[in-house]
């Protein structure tokens, strides 16, 4: 009896250090094979030089090549505009926050149709990027694109943003803005719907009013869906991919490039099949992602432990 | 369960009749191309000629998409070769050949007297001293003009021997009064703008130099390389504006409305000008203008061309077709469905299409040489740097000193010295 009882509470011991791993087991696997096995590969291979081709035989072609990749990156006038570009689309891409935000709070009203109001408010983030590409393409069009329009009708002289050097990017930018200022636009009302009414009551009884009130009692309650629009903004502006490559190819002459989009091309562009070259350039944008990544897993962290 | 077991009797009859069908001798050849419907249709109506002549052999034809098919072919040439494919000519091919992938065929060369019969394509189809390549279509570039075009700008349309180049420019200067666009492109491809440079650099120097400079054998801060440039630029504030902006066919529609009165482009737009309207008489070509005079003619005309693969099943067959497809008769056949130009100096072009036969004339009487196009003649890499600093000359033409520096220092660096 005493010895079943022993087993008993062994199994469970044992039980209860198994499970997790034995939930856990799927995820890591997925994990492991998609996203670890991927990383340590990219990096391999950034130390190769290699044009992607296997011979008859089925065997790698490539050759050990050390640093050089880096060592090119460094002098690379190509890599320093993308680099450049990605600290634009970081910088401007945090305006989707506080236009995010002012659009939330005043669609946060009950009024009949908000419900439509705030779907339509929705949509440009519905649509897929590829689409939302295309329409500031032809809205930046020359000879007949609105915008090349407009400015032709004030200026007298149209300017047509996606053939121009120095504007391509935030031409860019701003159709990428379009849909992430949505994505920030929900993110907050769900917020504003779990801000506690009788703070505000209280705070309005103290004589709290606009951006006071705004300032030193919302935000504070919004911060959870801060944290969370700031990830998705960082990481979308990283990400920026679909735009680059729908719009401008990257052009005029490599202007609007940003390092995905750049990593894109060296490895399986028409004109590059650069694997190794490519890969280095993946490693860069990798390390630059792990600086915010670890930053918000710092973060959660602390903020678990400490609770 | 009876009915399961009549089902798999059925389908194991079927399958035996169907294996019974092919099982009749005939030796299969794979062949794996990118064609759009007009010249699909072309090559199956060869395929069904050659089937014809040689009913023990079976020509299979798998399509790809034309984009899809630049990285298809590098996951099916080692995983799932082919017997055949299609590829293009000159430095286009060479990652292939350097990893041995596609298959010397000089004896196929040399068993029928291609080397005679191919002569203009020899050396596109020639890698260290073997050929690796059947080419079977190529096609001018020039320049395409409209004629109504000239009409309101009040310029004398060109003959059909063209214009010296100072007076292109001069007409030029009239269509700028006009509020036409002297020469149109749409570079937002990149590749549009190759075409004008290479053509002012053939002109300006000849073909051994242009052949060399892709070849990165010349610095572009030579004296010639600026000479390139300098006519370059005599005809860059002609250019339509924001071209980097738009597409080639953007750029045709402005052509075809006669906003627009040149198109330096190859011939395959003719097809599109004529979609938006234009006519064999509105339409006209010439070749590109003489720069530096007594130079030896020198035209570009890339090559199309099918390859047999290292992994080739039967590779006895591929050949006899690669031989098939490299005879006059067949070129001409394929060539006029598509409105293209053969290859084999026997075969012949349809004489009604003005187009085809002023290019014909332009590519048989080019002594200087016939290049195959910046981004075939250049290594791919080098192929990009050098369409995106012509770009840029065109948009930021106070920028050439920093443009030619860059090259250089691109040369320099693919090319150790």
């Amino acid at each position: 009896m005493a010895q079943a009882t022993q087993t008993g509470a062994a199994a469970r011991w044992s039980q209860r250090k198994i499970a997790p791993w034995l939930f856990l087991a799927p995820g890591l696997f997925m994990f492991t094979v998609y996203v670890l096995w991927p990383i340590v590969q990219s990096i391999t291979l950034s130390f190769y030089d290699w044009n992607g081709l296997y011979n008859q035989n089925g065997e790698f072609t490539g050759t050990f090549v050390g640093v050089a990749n880096y060592a090119e990156l460094m002098t690379d006038p190509a890599f320093e505009i993308s680099l450049w570009n990605n600290v634009k689309w970081l910088v401007l891409y945090m305006l989707a926050l506080p236009i995010g935000l002012f659009i939330a709070i005043f669609l946060n009203q009950t009024v009949t149709g908000i419900r439509l109001y705030k779907s339509l408010f929705f949509f440009p983030f519905v649509i897929s990027q590829v689409v939302v590409g295309l329409m500031f393409a032809w809205f930046y069009a020359p000879n007949f694109g609105l915008f090349y329009l407009l400015t032709e009708w004030i200026t007298g002289d149209g300017t047509a943003i996606l053939a121009d050097p120095d504007l391509v990017t935030y031409g860019i930018i701003i159709a990428g803005l379009w849909p992430q200022i949505a994505y920030v636009m929900i993110l907050y009302l769900t917020g504003l719907n779990n801000v506690a009414p009788d703070q505000i009551e209280a705070a309005r009884l103290d004589g709290a009013k606009g951006w006071k009130m705004l300032w030193y009692v919302v935000l504070p309650q919004l911060r959870p869906a801060t944290f969370i629009a700031v990830i998705v903004t960082v990481i979308g502006a990283l990400r920026s991919f679909d735009l680059v490559s729908i719009m401008t190819s990257g052009g005029p002459f490599g202007s609007s490039r940003v390092l995905s989009y750049y990593m894109f091309e060296m490895a399986l562009g028409e004109f590059g099949f650069r694997m190794g070259y490519g890969a280095a350039i993946a490693v860069v944008l990798f390390a630059i992602m792990m600086i915010f990544i670890s930053g918000f897993i710092w973060k959660m962290w602390r903020d678990e432990t400490e609770r | 369960m009876v009915h399961s077991a009549k089902g798999v009797l059925a389908l194991t009859a079927a399958l035996l009749l169907s294996t019974a069908a092919v099982a009749q001798d005939k030796r299969v050849v794979t062949w794996n191309a990118d064609y759009d419907p007009i010249p699909l249709a072309a090559a199956e109506a060869l395929i069904a000629d050659f089937e014809a002549a040689n009913p023990e052999i079976d020509v299979q034809l798998t399509n790809f998409d034309h984009e899809g098919y630049k990285n298809a072919i590098r996951n099916f040439l080692t995983a799932n070769p082919p017997d055949l494919a299609n590829w293009y000519a000159a430095n286009r091919m060479r990652p292939f050949v350097e990893a041995g992938l596609f298959a010397d065929i000089s004896d196929v060369w040399a068993e029928n007297g291609l080397m005679e019969s191919l002569a203009s394509s020899v050396p596109s189809s020639t890698i260290d001293g073997k050929q690796y390549a059947i080419p079977y279509t190529y096609y001018q570039w020039g320049i395409y003009f409209n004629r109504d075009a000239y009409a309101a700008a009040g310029v004398e349309v060109p003959g059909p021997e063209g214009v010296t180049w100072e007076q292109f420019l001069a007409n030029c200067e009239k269509f700028a009064a006009a509020n036409i666009d002297c020469v149109t492109t749409g570079s937002s491809a990149l590749w549009p703008v190759a075409g004008i440079f290479d053509y002012i650099s053939l002109r300006t120097n000849g073909y051994q130099f242009h052949s060399d400079l892709a070849a990165g054998k010349i610095s572009w801060t030579s004296p010639e390389a600026r000479a390139v440039f300098e006519q370059f630029g005599r005809l860059q504030p002609f250019v339509t504006d924001n071209h980097a902006a738009i597409d080639w066919q953007d750029a045709a529609a402005l052509f075809v409305q006669g906003k627009a009165a040149n198109y330096v482009m190859g011939n395959f737009a003719v097809g599109v000008f004529k979609e938006g309207g234009m006519t064999n008489d509105n339409l006209g070509f010439m070749v590109f203008p003489e720069i530096t005079p007594g130079l030896a003619r020198a035209e570009e005309a890339p090559t199309d061309t099918i390859h047999l693969t290292s992994g080739a099943q039967n590779p006895e067959d591929a050949k006899k077709f690669l031989a098939f497809m490299a005879s006059a008769e067949a070129q001409t056949k394929w060539n006029a469905a598509v409105g293209q130009l053969p290859t084999n100096k026997n075969a012949s072009v349809d004489a009604a299409d003005p187009f085809l036969t002023a290019g014909f004339e332009a590519l048989s009487t080019a002594t200087g040489g016939i290049a195959q196009f910046w981004d075939r003649d250049a290594d791919a890499e080098y192929a990009k740097a050098g369409m995106e600093g012509f770009q840029q000359f065109l948009v930021q033409p106070e920028q050439l000193e920093a443009i030619l520096a860059r090259l250089e220092q691109t040369r320099l660096r693919l090319y150790p010295q």
